[in-house]
């Protein structure tokens, strides 16, 4: 494990913290009745979630946003995201979010779904809506296991990555390739803005939180689907140290699910070209 | 008034649109397809928003989050792409969303799917079997109103006939004593308020911590045991002195209606008592009709479904003989040649010589 996975190392806690600095509980979102939530320490997804609600509230559309939420760990959340929700079954968000989008094309709808959500059990469905070019902003949490059962394989596993159904590791002779659900989408006709983001640094919140602007923005010129995945730590699900979750999910997730945009402005790149451009900017 | 000639899909569209009904979504199937060509025609050309959805369980989908928007919305199959929706009509009860469902089923078949459901957990959905298109562009209306009303799903339930048969018929919107204001739906407009809304079949509450299924599920069985107090319709037909009395819903009741109204004319003491609720279905009135009754004999074209509600409602007290049975076409349509008054009338008569109680 890299020097920088281990947080924990590099910032004793013994050490007065810097001037200006902050508990981050102070710093709840505005959209966010209160900070108390039942997810693992580490998680990425109350991250990602904030981010969106951040995004959501500085577009000044907290009070045209309806967000549409999946089922996974992330939905403890719907008891404390202060926007409209409806909750949908799993897999099944991108179709809510259609019915509700074409009764009220003035709002912004999101959906909110993890990676065992839309790219297992609802493929289709955000396939489809990205097709359809339908003008909502669907938003993947993708950790690569199946968090609230427990740790478990799903489509967007990397190969090699252990999991509790493939305890050797995921293997593509037996268990299949991962599918990189933002290269799929991005050369639909009917989507407008795609991206791949990450939360395991500050730099990947930050460029998650402007990737989530472009997207809700092309929402709302009217131009098309849009989407954002967002990679987010699951150290319970990857059977890692708390503190080792940035670092793991630098190291064996972002090497396969690479960060960066897919579509914007009609050009397209492949999460392939991402890795390629990534490698050659190394030393 | 004026009549227009119309088949029955269009006349189910056109009741929808009499009761504001602003949003469908369906796939098509035979004998449904035609119902989503009227919806997909009409409802733009009056504001409103038809999607061909690209399966049965997205068009569910659709129909939920247009729902959860408080707008009338409606999606409908035949028994088989229901069968593909059952997760979604099962958690849309407790969702409490007032879906409507034009379930045109191949035939009869399809009555324990209406009446009980294939999806998970405890749920009752109301359930109109229209005997004609007149009926039909009622139940319609008053099928969105009671959605409204209870936030609970209302099936109609029809067959090929009734969506393929044309009628001279007038929809006429009918009046119905005004409903609550939607103060559960979502409209975007109270995000940041802290009393921004959660639509959700899990009993979830705002800012609440955890969940309380026991009293959430025990309010909704309290709800449908008041739909089934209050929503059970039937018609009867000469039953007050009869000795046999038929029970038959739907396309096949209308066989039913004229087959025992020319035995009453030849003086043979046959009734009818036609569930036109499925769910609920009408015991207590069928109880009262069977009182003086020989024998119960049931006309259902299927192996034997509603025959278990009709034991149920009489509970031993009269012999219950089933003379429908399976009844197909050669695509499996379910237009077989029970409908023939002279096979029905044929039925009828065998169950009025069966042998009486010994
Ligand atoms: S199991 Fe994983 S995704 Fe779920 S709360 Fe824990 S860390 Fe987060």
């Amino acid at each position: 494990m890299s020097e920088r996975s281990r947080p924990s190392d590099a910032l004793p806690t013994d050490v007065r913290p810097v001037e200006g600095a902050r508990r981050v509980g102070r710093m709840r979102p505005a959209l966010l009745l209160h900070e108390d939530h039942d997810l693992c320490p580490g998680c990425g997804e109350p991250v990602a979630i904030r981010v969106l609600l951040e995004a959501i509230e500085e577009l000044g559309a907290a009070q045209r946003a309806i967000g549409v939420i999946g089922i996974g760990c992330y939905t403890a959340f719907t008891s404390t995201m202060d926007i409209d929700l409806v909750q949908a079954l799993h897999g099944r968000a991108p179709s809510v979010a259609t019915g509700v989008k074409r009764m009220q094309p003035e709002n912004l709808v999101v959906t909110l779904q993890g990676d065992g959500d839309m790219v297992n059990e609802g493929l289709q469905e955000v396939i489809h809506t990205a097709a359809r070019g339908e003008n909502v902003t669907c938003v993947l949490l993708n950790n690569g296991v199946f968090g609230e059962t427990g740790g478990h394989m799903t489509s967007t596993t990397v190969i090699g990555q252990r999991t509790k159904n493939t305890l050797e590791g995921r293997e593509a002779a037996t268990h299949g390739h991962p599918i990189l659900i933002g290269d799929l989408l991005a050369p639909l006709g009917g989507t407008a803005y795609a991206a791949r983001g990450t939360v395991h640094d500050a730099h990947g919140v930050v460029q998650t939180k402007a990737m989530i602007k472009r997207a809700l923005t092309a929402q709302q010129q009217g131009l098309g689907f849009s989407f954002v995945e967002i990679l987010t730590m699951c150290p319970t699900g990857w059977f890692v140290p708390t503190a080792d979750g940035p670092g793991y999910l630098d190291d064996v997730l972002r090497p396969v699910h690479a960060t960066g945009e897919l579509k914007r402005d009609g050009r397209i790149l492949t999460t392939r070209e991402l890795l390629d451009a990534a490698r050659k900017q190394q030393p | 008034m004026t009549r227009v000639l119309m088949e029955g899909s269009e006349v189910l569209a056109e009741a929808a649109l009499a009761a504001g009904c602003r949003f469908f979504a369906g796939y098509p199937m035979t004998p449904f397809t035609e119902v989503l060509e009227h919806f997909a025609r009409k409802l733009p050309e009056r504001g409103g928003v038809c999607i061909n959805a690209e399966s049965e369980l997205e068009a569910v989908g659709m129909a939920w989050g247009a729902l959860a928007t408080g707008a009338r919305a409606a999606t409908g199959s035949t028994g088989q792409g229901l069968s593909l929706m059952q997760e979604s009509l099962s958690e849309i009860t407790r969702a409490e969303l007032p879906l409507v469902v034009f379930h045109m089923a191949r035939g009869q078949y399809d009555y324990h799917q209406a009446t009980r459901g294939g999806g998970h957990g405890d749920y009752r959905h109301l359930v109109y079997a229209p005997v004609d298109l007149q009926e039909a562009s009622e139940l319609v209306q008053q099928a969105f109103d009671r959605a409204d009303r209870w936030r609970n799903p209302v099936t109609i339930y029809g067959d090929f006939l009734l969506a393929h048969t044309a009628e001279a018929i007038e929809v006429v919107p009918s009046p119905f004593p005004s409903l609550p204001a939607k103060n559960w739906a979502v409209d975007g407009s109270l995000g940041g308020s802290g009393r921004s809304r959660n639509v959700n079949s899990i009993g979830m509450e705002k800012g609440a911590k955890g969940i309380d299924p026991q009293a959430f599920w025990q309010r909704l069985q309290a709800k449908h045991e008041a739909m089934a107090a209050a929503e059970p319709l039937a018609e009867c037909v000469a039953t007050d002195d009869a000795e046999l009395v038929v029970v038959a819903f739907g396309s096949l009741a209308r066989f039913a209606r004229h087959a025992v109204r020319a035995l009453r004319a030849e003086g043979v003491a046959v009734g009818l008592v036609r569930p036109i609720t499925l769910w609920p279905f009408p015991s207590e009135v069928l109880a009262e009709a069977c009182a003086g009754a020989r024998r119960v004999a049931v006309l259902e074209q299927n192996g034997g479904q509603m025959i278990d509600d009709v034991r149920l409602a009489v509970l031993g007290t009269v012999p219950v003989t089933a003379i429908g049975g399976i009844s197909s076409d050669e695509a499996g349509f379910g237009l077989g040649d029970i409908f023939e008054p002279a096979s029905v009338r044929s039925r009828i008569a065998q169950a009025l010589d069966a042998p009486g109680p010994t």
